[in-house]
């Protein structure tokens, strides 16, 4: 058995003391980023990124990691205890959770939600060991046009889950892959829309774009009206379930793990799609469908389990072809590019101790989790009463510095504050920012591959439909558009996301 | 809730953007599909993003009906630009120490109802945390006090 040699190495290299300390911080800067509205897992990591930059590749991969799960969990404890989903896809879980909370039973819920979770981790991570090795394989077969395709797969499936207009998710896809041929081209070495300035010429940097995006516009949105956040706790006593929770919670643990896992490789908003869907089948299984938004504790259960086997998967696409599927998954790209390492088929067989490291740390993350969620649960609520007219000044003081010190270029701290107006008032236009990050980390590699590709053909723009795999990829990307533009799906997928609002 | 008004600004937005990259990239080499110039793909793509933001302007106009703004942050959204820009023109003169406790300033007086004396110590604050984070834990090499301020 090839997998259980894989873990065996991922264990080992996951566990040395360095890593484990990481992988524990991580979480717990995660945790309490999913706490904290107003600061989001995308900013975080971006901020962090550039503190990663001496590490060792697998300490700091393992490090961000664990703040986009850790994140995961922290946006369940809030959704419970206060009403207040610090992360989208634990909206679904405040329904159900937030009732039990209120009727004395926050504990049971809280517990509900790390076990699945913890259970839901589990089995992702083995899906992600599992499935790496022969996805990876199948890729070394990919040539450049196939290589062009897929990326288009990746840029327009996102927009399938993005909610909002379809023709601003295209259009937002667009500015950012031109946003992304900023600097030398890499054919001719010409300079491109840098102005005459030497700076530019390294390109615009992701980090900042990231920050600028993620953590200033939101500073701003959050700076339109008033954030008062009334934080009004009960105790929670008695974490532990019953016989008939356990009874009741399995089943939907199991298919919430199940769904989650499948779809977390979709793009987009895999885990966000993953909770809603649990939940709703949750309720259509249900001999008991009446309670569920009163407080049924399989509401809790099948959508935390989801969302968590959705964030172990979404990294199937990243380690096994270099396609990252949602704005976090960019980042952590841009921390392999980083790193000096790109991310592709070649990575599980070129640098084995760090896909199996990073792999083996998820599951060690998750156990973590539950140590650090279950008994501390005091702490994190407390961290909700930090005023917010603290956080977004540490917030730029982390991302200027920070930022400035991975190229020591004062563009990209200008950069941050461009892209912060820009992606405020693109927000404020209706415009998500995600599918712009996503355009602008995957141009590069697009233009390069359509490039190759037509040098291959001797220019004949029909090697993109003559090859077998490359015409299936492409199938693949107007099937998707076709769902995105549909108008039945369309209601659907608005009510779905409409619910998380 | 598909404001049209916010639509109509967004394709404006879009279109705005497209020409940009258009015009700048036909003043590049732009070259045939087999030898791409370093202007082909951004052209091929402002020209995208043109036709994009026309439709989404076109949709809205079709659609009719306005929709609220809600407000804008116009004093946050200078202040954080402000600081910004003074952290990466001065980080290198100033040095660490006087370039951060200024932005950091700035950006605390961004917030509603900031005051002056409890945005500078946030300042002092999160200077002092920086400092902890970025030069002794990480070991950032920049100096406390730049060159601008040695005479």
């Amino acid at each position: 058995m090839d997998i259980l040699q894989n873990l065996g190495l991922g264990f080992e290299t996951a566990f040395t003391p360095i890593n484990l300390l990481f992988a524990f911080i991580g979480v717990a800067l995660g945790t309490a980023v999913g706490v904290l509205p107003g600061i989001g897992p995308t900013a975080t990591i971006a901020m962090l990124l550039p503190i990663t930059f001496g590490f060792e590749p697998v300490t700091s991969l393992i490090m961000l990691a664990g703040i986009y799960y850790g994140a995961q969990y922290g946006g369940s404890t809030t959704a419970i205890l206060i009403n207040l989903p610090g992360e989208s896809s634990a909206a679904v879980t405040a329904l159900d959770g937030h009732q039990m909370a209120k009727q004395g039973r926050a504990g049971p819920a809280l517990a509900t939600a790390a076990l699945g979770s913890f259970f839901a981790g589990t089995v992702g991570t083995l899906a992600l060991a599992l499935f790496a090795v022969p996805i990876s394989q199948a890729a070394l077969l990919f040539g450049a046009p196939e290589y062009f395709s897929l990326v288009v797969l990746g840029l327009i499936a996102s927009i399938a889950l993005a909610r909002g207009s379809v023709l601003k998710a295209l259009a937002m896809i667009v500015l950012g892959l031109l946003l992304g041929t900023v600097g030398q081209d890499l054919g001719s070495g010409t300079p491109r829309f840098t102005f005459g300035f030497r700076e530019l010429y390294q390109g615009l940097d992701f980090v900042a774009l990231a920050v600028g995006l993620f953590g200033v516009a939101e500073i701003l949105r959050n700076l339109e009206g008033d954030i008062t956040r009334s934080v009004m706790v009960q105790k929670v006593k008695n974490l532990w379930l019953t016989k008939d929770d356990f009874r009741r919670i399995r089943g939907p643990v199991l298919r919430g793990t199940g769904l989650g896992t499948v779809l977390g490789v979709l793009p987009g908003a895999g885990h966000v799609l993953a909770s809603f869907v649990s939940y709703s089948v949750e309720k259509r299984v249900s001999k008991r469908p009446q309670e569920f938004g009163t407080g049924a504790i399989e509401g809790v259960a099948g959508p935390e389990s989801a969302n968590n086997a959705a964030a172990q998967t979404q990294f199937v696409p990243l380690l096994t072809l270099g396609l990252p599927v949602s704005p976090i998954m960019a980042l952590l790209l841009g921390a392999f590019i980083i790193q000096g390492i790109v991310p592709g088929p070649n990575v599980i067989n070129d640098e084995p101790e760090l896909v199996w490291g990073l792999i083996a740390s998820m599951w060690i993350g998750n156990f973590f989790l539950v140590l650090l969620n279950l008994p501390l649960i005091g702490l994190w609520v407390k961290m909700l009463t930090i005023p917010y007219r603290f956080l977004f000044p540490a917030i730029i003081a982390f991302a200027s510095i920070g930022t400035f010190s991975i190229n020591r270029n004062p563009y990209d701290v200008y950069a941050i504050a461009f892209f912060g107006i820009l992606g405020y008032i693109l927000i404020k236009l209706g415009n998500e920012p995600a599918p712009l990050l996503l355009g602008f980390v995957l141009g590069p590699l697009l233009e390069t591959y359509l490039r190759r590709a037509l040098i291959i053909s001797d220019g004949d723009p029909t090697v993109f439909v003559t090859r077998p795999i490359s015409l299936v990829l492409l199938l693949l990307a107007a099937g998707a558009f076709a769902i995105a533009v549909l108008p039945t799906v369309r209601r659907k997928r608005d009510v779905v996301f409409e619910e998380e609002d | 809730m598909h404001g049209a008004r916010k639509d109509l600004l967004a394709g404006a937005v879009f279109v705005g953007f497209g020409l940009a990259f258009a015009i700048t990239s036909s003043t590049y080499e732009v070259g045939s599909a087999l030898r791409m110039g370093p202007g082909y793909f951004p052209l091929v793509l402002g020209s995208l993003l043109v036709v994009l933001g026309i439709a989404i302007a076109v949709k809205a106009f079709v659609a009719g009906e306005g929709d609220d703004l809600g407000p804008v942050p116009w004093k946050a959204a200078v202040l954080l630009v402000a600081a910004l820009l003074f952290f990466g023109y001065t980080v290198r003169g100033l040095g660490l120490i006087p370039s951060m406790l200024v932005t950091v300033f700035l950006t605390a007086m961004a917030g509603r109802n900031a005051r002056v004396i409890p945005a500078a110590l946030v300042a002092a604050s999160l200077t002092a945390l920086s400092i902890l984070i970025f030069v002794i834990a990480l070991q950032l090499r920049l100096p406390y006090v730049g060159p601008w301020l040695q005479g």
